[in-house]
């Protein structure tokens, strides 16, 4: 039937389409939200923990230059008290403080100088050639004279090299003087450029101006005022870490932690790039998203998969139930046709009895002598005759086709099969003498009794034997009427020597209205009839044949342990 | 022997008819019915009737039912059952409650004939035994 199968085809698609929609958005939800939820819970807790670990190192850094920057103070400040003026004035002690300095606290300190209030260096000891230098100008000395203590920022300063600044003022006989230490920048440097994590990471120092102190890793410009920009110039300065992410030219994201150094005077500045930093997270995220794809698609392919699957079994289901309908139905109309049947026949036997009845009395008039002479009289009585023929037809099929119709007169009973079988054999005695058939029973002894209705088995034998009779009736032959028990069947084998059955009606015997015989003399109902009988009592029955040698009908009917008799 | 005295009982009035003039032709005396209460008339009316040809399919009272009231109320009177849709059924319990024979319509004018001498004969002897019966009981009694 394409038409259905094409109507229901859409249906079928729209099916599987849901289905696989359902699946996928059922597996995906939770997935997904499993997924992201610890996506995000990961992300978040390992950014904190990136940041953590940065604000620590900074603050590290932070603490050590700073206690750096203390201690030279320190040790500059000790000697311009414990030293005094008048000592340190001589360039031969000068000379060998530096020295002695220089041997215990390796060399940090590259040359040392006393100034006096007038800004004039008046003693010197170092490797510059700086001796009698005039510093009134500078901004060191004059922020020395202002304070205790100044430390300054990097310049390039006389000696035209970068470097910074201890100075101490003391005062001696209330005049002041100013003790003035160098610091190697490099030996600085190497202090900021050791803040080094993953890759891109490296660490800087700007001032207020926003003015490098050290030399960064990448030379960049930085931004100016405010410690490059990292502040807020208004707003109070903070002593604590800071973490902010900002975006180079290049567009690429860095982290910068920063760090207030020296008393709020310069910033320490940390810099890594953001995905150099988050690398290990970056890492994770791109297997995760991977994963999440491959099992995406795993699960779209194998949701459409089973979609398929299961409307593949839907529709199978849907045609046995199709199936079964229909058989339902073909019963349902078996059945109403049975009955219609059963009113029809009795409808029918009624006016058919009349008939014959009314042929009869034709026949009977016709003995009178009047009509003996009558030329028509051989006609006449052909014609009754043929009425009877009919009208006795009639009464065969109706009758037939009441007992189709029929479902009673099926009471059970235990019987001996054998004896059923004999009984059957000698009502159809007579007949298969007249037409030269021999009926010869073998029954195998001691077989159990079978529980079925008697009359519809002698109903069955009857019709396999006059079947028999019938196709063997010009020649004559022999019918074998064999019954033998194998394991938990019986087998009744009707066996004729016939003219045998050909193969392409084989099929249709059993058919309701099948018939080979000539009109008048089959209905076509016997064997169907027969079928049904044995299949009820769950039985079967089968026929094999051989042109011109015979046919066999095997009937085998299941027995039950208990009743052996 | 007095050719039988019968009673042809059935609905279908062409039947009976046609039927009635044959038996009638073959000497047969017969009476008809058409429905049930005329059967029972007809039979009160009629003590001699030997026998009763009975239609199993009437409307009214059914073929059964009307068996019994006949065996009650005339007990000798025999019953030939004809069935015209083959209830077996029918028939079984039919002769189980007293009816001679039963005969599927259409049926062979022969055998029908053969079933009423049967019948007939039964009747009229089972009649002589009891009149017998009876004429040694007034004998006994006188002695």
């Amino acid at each position: 039937m394409p038409k259905t199968k094409q109507s229901l085809s859409p249906y079928y698609r729209s099916l599987t389409l849901n289905m696989t929609v359902a699946i996928i958005v059922v597996s995906f939800i939770p997935v997904f939200l499993v997924g992201s939820t610890i996506y995000y819970n990961f992300y978040a807790s390992y950014q904190e923990k990136v940041y953590a670990h940065l604000e620590e190192l900074v603050e590290k850094h932070r603490q050590q230059i700073d206690a750096f920057l203390v201690d030279k103070l320190a040790d500059i400040r000790f000697l311009s008290r414990n030293l005094g003026f008048a000592n340190l004035s001589n360039e031969a002690f000068l000379q060998s403080t530096l020295a002695s300095l220089q041997r215990n606290y390796r060399p940090v300190f590259v040359d040392l100088g006393v100034v006096n209030g007038a800004g004039q260096q008046v003693a010197y000891a170092g490797p510059f050639k700086l001796a009698e230098a005039v510093y009134t100008e500078t901004d060191w000395f004059q922020q020395a004279m202002n304070k205790e203590y100044v430390i300054s920022d990097v310049f390039l300063g006389l000696r035209r090299l970068p470097h910074f600044i201890i100075a101490v003022k003391n005062t001696i006989n209330g005049e002041p003087w100013i003790l003035r230490a160098t610091i190697d920048f490099v030996a600085f440097n190497d202090l900021v450029e050791n803040i080094r994590v993953g890759e891109t990471g490296f660490a800087y120092i700007l001032n207020r101006r926003g003015e490098f102190q050290t030399k960064p890793l990448i030379d960049f410009v930085p931004s100016e005022g405010c410690y490059g920009h990292f502040f807020d110039c208004e707003k109070e300065l903070n002593d604590d870490v800071a973490i902010t992410e900002r975006e180079d030219e290049d567009g690429k994201k860095n982290i910068y932690v920063t760090a207030l150094l020296k008393d709020k005077d310069w910033l320490l500045v940390y810099r890594q790039e953001s995905a150099d930093a988050f690398s290990d997270l970056r890492r994770a995220q791109f297997i995760s998203v991977v994963i999440f794809i491959i099992g995406g698609v795993s699960i779209i392919m194998m949701a459409s998969m089973l979609s398929i699957r299961q409307v593949g079994r839907i529709k199978e289901a849907d045609r046995a139930k199709e199936l079964m309908n229909e058989q339902v139905i073909e019963t349902g109309k078996l059945a109403s046709i049975g009955e219609l049947a059963a009113g029809i026949a009795h409808e029918i036997n009624n006016p058919v009895a009349i008939m014959v009845e009314e042929a009869g009395w034709i026949q009977d008039l016709l003995e009178e002598e009047d009509f003996a002479r009558s030329e028509n009289l051989d006609e006449f009585e052909r014609a009754l005759k043929q009425i009877n023929t009919q009208g006795k037809r009639c009464k065969e099929i109706t009758h037939k086709l009441l007992s189709f119709a029929r479902k009673t007169d099926a009471r059970l009973q235990e019987f001996s099969i054998n004896d059923l079988i004999e009984e059957v054999v000698g009502l159809s005695e007579q007949r298969a003498k007249y037409a030269k058939v021999t009926i010869t029973p073998q029954l195998e002894a001691n077989l159990p009794a079978i529980q079925a209705s008697p009359s519809e088995m002698q109903q069955v034998f009857l019709n396999l034997i006059n079947n028999a009779v019938d196709a063997m009736e010009r020649q004559g032959g022999e019918i074998i009427v064999a019954t033998r028990r194998e394991k938990d069947q019986l087998f009744i084998e009707v066996r004729d020597t016939g003219p045998g059955i050909p193969p392409a009606n084989l099929d249709r015997i059993f058919d309701p209205f099948y018939t080979t015989k000539p009109v008048g003399k089959g209905t076509g109902l016997g064997l169907s009839i027969c079928y049904g009988i044995i299949k009820k009592m769950g039985g079967d029955i089968s026929v094999d044949s051989t042109m011109d040698e015979g046919t066999t009908f095997v009937i085998k009917i299941p027995v039950r342990e208990e009743h052996v008799g | 022997m007095l050719e039988p005295i019968v009673l042809l009982v059935d609905d279908e009035a062409p039947f009976v008819d046609t039927m009635t003039k044959r038996l009638t032709k073959r000497k047969l005396t017969v009476f008809k019915s058409y429905s049930w209460e005329e059967a029972l008339e007809t039979l009160k009316e009629n003590s001699q009737i030997d026998l009763v040809i009975l239609d199993v399919k009437m409307p009214g009272m059914d073929g059964i039912e009307t068996l019994k009231e006949i065996r009650k109320e005339f007990p000798l009177v025999e019953v030939i059952m004809l069935t015209g849709h083959a209830t077996v059924e029918t028939s079984i319990e039919g002769m189980r409650l007293g009816a001679f024979d039963y005969l599927m319509k259409p049926c062979d004018m022969d055998v029908l004939i053969e079933k009423v001498n049967a019948a007939t004969k039964k009747k009229r002897d089972h009649e002589e035994k009891i009149r017998e019966a009876r004429v040694s009981n007034i004998l006994k009694a006188r002695t």
